[in-house]
């Protein structure tokens, strides 16, 4: 049987790739794409913690998360399409009219 | 399984914006351009009635939906300051809108489900229904920062405010898987139990702590997680950036304040000395920075940063571990208070800017104030008294809502934090009276295109009027909101 | 009926303020100067009114208007106290402040914005009026930050000067520094009291510890020495000269900067507690007396001649309160109130002659063309000068008396060197602008012409109250005055403050006397006898002549503090910024393409990490906050996991 701990690493290590992936990327597409694999490290959790501790909270947390990570994903796509018709360009680093 | 009647009714209000906001959608594509307006009439209506409804049930409290909401007098004083704030908005988007031409109807519509979401944070007793509200209110808002289609500053903040929001929910959904795995259950109740049992120096308890601290620091703008702030506000529709400096911060307050005190009560000593550090350097940044700005929807920005800081305070009493129950309670209504008075007062200042034109555009640039007094005297007045309000200068509100912070500061023993606020607040008089100088003391500038004609209608008359009457009455009149914030606290164990 | 009577006062101002500030832009002028003078006038109706009650029935009373606050331990009324020290300043405020609206109306006659200045007039008047009859700390205070708004408004009136702008800015932050330790001081006294009422807080005060009562009360006199321009916080009130002059003998010379004296008096029980607060007034005062009064004697500018003696005279109040006499400081803002505003009126009288000249050395020769205002001036100047019997030598010798018999020597000798400059200053002032040759500009002279009867007819009241309005003090320490005020500012401490008739007070009257004339004397010499003996004087010791012209270089020295410095590390921080910060963000943007993702993290996490430590370390500009603020995405999200390593490591440091 896997241990607890070993899901909660890999989450863990998801998590932290997507944290970079937001720090390091400029397109915003992988931007976004990052977002959705720190979303998903978070289930991995629920799922693992889900299974471990007998309720099944988690798991139905985790469904909720997938639905919010679809609309947080049409919304950005939206806004991506949207500001590359003003810009020509999906690079964030690109967008930095407003600053100081 | 049977529908739960009982706790549908409960949730009434919550179901009256959601479906509004649905059938404001569906109409816009059928009413023509010209009866737009009537969609906006409808959700002012309809937050009438919700408003209504919340008040008649103020002093019950219920839960509902096997304890995922609870409905108590706190949620309904949130409650009932989110209705005001959003129909101001509407009102000033009526005029606004037109004037930008992007007069949409389903504006409206996620106006009001943004405030749906707000309105489930506030009564959510669960981090999974904190978490949906919050996502459903910053869905919405990514879109309206963006609503300016056609200007790229408007799409640069809906990009920026979507980024480092969804990234911010992101931290703040593992910090609640985490806590899901320590206590076994997302109930606030529940992890209040976890952590009486995991005791202070549990590292995936303390690790989750933090991780919620970004992301309710994110959201309310507290540094360092205010970045996003300044940009956001100055690029979005004016109108929404009123709407985000007020509603979703005060949204933003009330549910974290219930997740720290209720669910994270039992961390206090961690947590405190946390948010202390965050309060100081708050205020000193927000009140620093906001010297050095030119833009006046920037130079607000910051000042919401700052006023942000000057609620924290609060929350620092109501966290203190050493306090008795009184004390940190009159922390905690401190908070309610000064954010009804922050309310008003930065809305109006939101709602003059909105007002001022500069050629076909809005004027933003504080210079674009020039010599108000002289074009616009009754906007100039109004600008005066909102600007002497965020100042703190008696009796407006500002200045009761300071004096009520400093005083359960000064009354929990943190009287240095009290000193500190103080001097930032002198120091925050003279950008905000550079506003008053550009506005009375210089001619106004022929040559630099400022019309002296305004975006006006009665709706937003009603509107500046409204945020006049509440930055003056609550000044002078303090005791009903006084006596409502005290009784509406959160039972502290 | 009596109750009414006192909440009517600060009333009638508000109405004329809502009506006139609403509405003033619809009628005429006319309409607007009568409804501001007017409610100034029936205000002082009912303060005399109420006076004359409080005379009859000796009875201190607190009218409710409303409960104001109320929730938690705090329960605040918008309360007024009547006792003898508010009727005292109640006829003083809406005595002289209806004669400057009089004035007013002729001065400021075809001003643009005419309504403007008669509604921030009154509007002041209605804050001032809340100060000194509030019963509690929070409604002084918000009369306190009503009339520092008002005078901040009013300074700026001239909106076309930049100067005035600038010198509405300066006094408002200089009081706001001055505001915050008074909040902090209300703060110190609700937490040891839990109300705010004066009532109750002065009957309580002898359970303060001394330590306690000393903090409270420098708290306090940081906010008195931010409102009445006392050393090291004055360099306001001369810039304020910009504002119109019936704003500077209304706010800055009668009634607003006399704010933080009638503040110590009220406060007195808790002052009497401190000894160590007391001996810092009383020096405070001393030396601010003394200072002000050698840079007056070089000014040239006949409004800042006359800022600078404010501040001396203001000084001497602290003085007086510092050693206990405060009655006699009550006495001298009195009658300092009378003659101020006489002479600054009169000088307003002068600049109007002269079409808006200033400048005394464009004066000269004024007696001849302009009789009237020559002689009300002459009285206000004998009456600051001390002479006998006017009303400045009552109340100014009453105080340098009461130095000297209760043992205050150095005090003493600095109050009446003070004196002598005084007397000496303005009769030079007096000798410049009124006698000797005309040395007014051609194109000015032709329009030299008296001021209409609407200026005139106000200055005579006040010339008579500066001649008599020292009797109510006479005998000194024992005069109807101080019967009147004693049941108030005679502490349970300072209850053998009575002692009177035993000393010398004879001889010091003859001191005081001979000191206002050896000034008056000198000055006569030097600006009347021999013109010529003055400039031979200055350019004999230049440097000295400079330095007091220069005003002590205090506000160059203020910049050099603090301005300097903080543009210098603002200089120092932008190069670094320029230079290493841009220089690294430009390096790591290079490895961002070149390198490996893990890599370039550690690098971009390891160096905007250090930028946030030095960022966030560095708050003392404003503009490298500033720089930080990149409009990237990445810095941003870069700065939020940074704050989130920073809240674990103060975690696991705590």
């Amino acid at each position: 049987m896997v241990p607890l701990s070993a899901y909660v690493a890999v989450s863990a290590v998801l998590f932290v790739t997507g944290l970079i992936g937001v720090l390091i990327r400029r397109n915003f597409i992988i931007v976004l794409m990052a977002i959705e694999i720190m979303l998903n490290a978070a289930n991995v959790n629920l799922v693992a913690f889900s299974h471990y501790l007998e309720s099944m909270t988690g798991q139905i947390v985790a469904l909720f998360v997938i639905a919010i990570a679809a609309g947080e994903a049409a919304v950005g796509l939206a806004i991506i399409i949207v500001v590359f018709r003003g810009k020509i360009s999906t690079n964030v680093d690109e967008i930095n009219l407003l600053k100081w | 399984m049977t529908l739960p009647l009982g706790d549908l009714v409960a949730i009434i209000p919550e179901l009256i914006v959601a479906t509004v906001a649905c059938l404001v959608l569906v109409l816009d594509p059928i009413t023509p351009p010209s009866r737009t307006h009537w969609l906006a009439w409808l959700s002012v209506a309809s937050l009438v009635a919700c408003f209504g409804i919340t008040v008649s049930r103020m002093d019950a409290t219920v839960t509902a939906f096997s304890d995922l909401m609870i409905l108590d007098p706190y949620a309904g004083y949130w409650k009932l300051l989110l209705y005001v704030v959003t129909a101001l908005t509407i009102l000033l988007s009526l005029a606004y809108l037109r004037v930008e031409r992007i007069h949409l109807g389903e504006y409206y519509g996620l106006i009001l489900l943004s405030l749906a979401g707000m309105m489930i944070m506030v009564s959510a007793a669960d981090l999974l229904v904190i978490y949906l509200g919050t996502e459903l209110m910053s869905l919405s808002l990514y879109v309206l920062a963006g609503f300016k289609r056609f200007e790229v500053r408007s799409l640069e903040a809906s990009a920026k405010y979507f980024v480092l929001g969804s990234f911010s929910s992101g931290i703040l959904l593992y910090g609640i898987s985490l806590l899901f795995g320590v206590a076994g259950s997302t109930r606030l109740s529940a992890i209040a139990a976890a952590v009486g049992t995991h005791g202070l120096d549990d590292p995936a308890l303390l690790f989750a702590m933090i991780l919620l601290v970004v992301g309710f620091g994110f959201k309310i703008a507290v540094v360092p997680f205010h970045m996003w702030t300044p940009d956001v506000y100055e690029g979005s529709p004016t109108s929404v950036t009123a709407f985000m400096a007020v509603a979703s911060k005060a949204a933003s307050f009330a549910a974290f304040l219930r997740v720290f005190l209720e669910g994270l009560g039992g961390l206090r000593e961690k947590w405190y000395a946390l948010f202390l550090v965050i309060c100081v350097a708050t205020l000193i940044l927000g009140n620093v920075v906001a010297i050095v700005q030119t833009n006046i929807k920037r130079m607000l920005a910051y000042s919401s940063i700052a006023h942000a800081g000057y609620a924290l305070i609060g929350v620092v009493v109501a966290g203190q571990a050493a306090a008795d129950n009184e004390t940190r309670a009159l922390g905690l209504s401190s908070v309610m208070l000064y954010l009804a008075m922050y309310a008003f007062m930065t809305f109006g200042a939101f709602a003059v800017v909105a007002l001022l034109r500069k050629g076909g555009l809005e004027g933003e640039e504080i210079e674009d104030f020039t010599g108000l007094a002289k074009r616009q005297p009754l906007a100039a007045l109004l600008m005066l008294v909102f600007m002497v309000s965020l100042a703190g200068i008696p009796p407006t509100a500002g200045f009761i809502g300071k004096l009520y912070v400093f005083m359960a500061a000064v009354n929990a023993g943190l009287t240095w934090l009290a000193v500190v606020a103080v001097l930032l607040t002198a120091v925050s008089a003279y950008y905000y009276l550079r506003v008053v100088m550009v506005m009375y003391m210089r001619e106004p500038d022929p040559s630099a295109g400022l019309v002296s004609r305004l975006t006006t209608s009665p709706a937003l008359t009603l509107v500046l009027a409204s945020a006049f009457a509440g930055v003056i009455l609550l000044g002078l009149f303090p005791d009903p909101l006084v006596s409502i914030t005290t009784s509406a606290v959160l039972p502290f164990k | 009926m009596y109750d009414l009577l006192v909440i009517l006062i600060p009333v009638f101002p508000l109405l004329a303020v809502l009506i006139n500030g609403l509405a003033g832009h619809r009628y005429s002028h006319h309409v607007a100067y009568r409804l501001a003078c007017g409610s100034v006038g029936l205000s002082f109706l009912c303060s005399v009114a109420v006076f004359a009650t409080t005379l009859r029935t000796g009875i201190t009373r607190e009218v409710v208007a409303y409960t104001w606050i109320f929730g938690g331990d705090l329960v605040v009324n918008l309360a007024f106290l009547i006792d003898p020290l508010t009727c005292v300043m109640l006829l003083v405020v809406t005595g002289v402040g209806l004669l400057i609206h009089l004035y007013s109306i002729g001065y400021m006659h075809g001003e643009e914005g005419f309504t403007r200045f008669f509604t921030y007039m009154n509007l002041f008047m209605v804050s001032m009026l809340l100060l000194v009859m509030g019963n509690n700390y929070l409604v002084l205070f918000i009369g306190w930050e009503g009339v520092g708004l008002c005078s901040y408004l009013l300074i700026g009136y001239y909106y076309d000067r930049v100067s005035a702008a600038k010198a509405a800015t300066k006094a408002f932050v200089m009081n706001r520094i001055g505001d915050a330790g008074f909040l902090l001081a209300i703060f110190l006294v609700f937490v040891n009291f839990g109300t705010l009422d004066y009532t109750e807080v002065f009957a309580r005060a002898g359970e303060l510890s001394t330590a306690t009562a000393t903090a409270i009360a420098l708290c306090l006199l940081i906010g008195a020495v931010g409102k009445s321009a006392q050393v090291p916080l004055y360099t306001w009130l001369p810039d304020a000269m910009e504002g119109p002059t019936p704003v500077s003998a209304l706010i800055h010379a009668a009634t607003m900067v006399t704010a933080g004296v009638y503040m110590i008096v009220r406060n007195h029980a808790i002052f009497d507690m401190a000894p160590v607060a007391m001996t810092t007034v009383a020096w405070v005062g001393g030396i601010t007396a003394l200072f002000a009064a050698t840079i007056g004697l070089v000014q040239n500018d006949i409004k800042r001649v006359l800022a600078y003696s404010t501040v001396s005279q203001l000084g001497y109040m602290f003085l007086a309160c510092g050693i206990g006499a405060y009655t006699a400081a009550i006495f001298h803002l009195m009658t300092h109130a009378f003659f101020k505003a006489l002479l600054f009126l009169a000088a307003g009288s002068v600049i109007h002659a002269l079409s808006g000249e200033q400048d005394i050395r464009k004066m000269g020769g004024l007696k001849a063309r302009i009789p009237m205002t020559h002689a009300l001036f002459l009285v206000g100047t004998l009456a600051i000068a001390g002479i006998f019997p006017l009303a400045g030598f009552w109340s100014k010798d009453e105080i340098m008396a009461h130095a000297f018999t209760h043992g205050h020597y150095a005090l003493y000798a600095m109050a009446v060197l003070g004196a002598l400059l005084t007397s000496f200053y303005m009769f030079r002032l007096t000798y410049l602008t009124f006698y000797g040759q005309s040395r007014v500009e051609p194109h000015v002279a032709g329009h030299i012409h008296e001021s209409p009867g609407i200026m005139i007819k106000p200055l005579l009241v006040l010339a008579v109250l500066s001649v008599i309005g020292g009797f109510p003090g006479v005998p000194p320490e024992e005069g109807w005055f101080h019967h009147f005020l004693d049941p108030v500012t005679v502490g349970v401490l300072s209850g053998a403050a009575h002692q009177g008739a035993t000393h010398p007070i004879v001889l010091l009257m003859v001191v005081a006397t001979v000191i206002a004339l050896a000034g008056w004397g000198l000055a006569h010499f030097l600006y009347s006898a021999r013109p010529e003996a003055a400039s031979q004087w200055a350019a004999r010791a230049p440097a000295a002549y400079r330095t007091l012209f220069n005003k002590y270089y205090i506000d160059e020295a203020y910049d050099a503090a603090f301005v300097e410095p903080a543009k210098r590390v603002g200089r120092i921080w932008d190069w670094f910024d320029r230079t290493v910060i841009d220089g690294l963000v430009r390096g790591v943007g290079g490895m961002t393409q070149g390198g490996s993702a893990l890599s370039t993290w550690m690098e971009k996490y390891i160096i905007y990490g250090s930028i946030n430590v030095l960022g966030y370390a560095n708050h003392l500009t404003a503009r490298s906050w500033r720089r930080l603020q990149t409009g990237m995405v990445h810095h941003y999200a870069a700065i939020i996991v940074a704050g989130l390593f920073i809240l674990l490591h103060l975690i696991l440091l705590w």
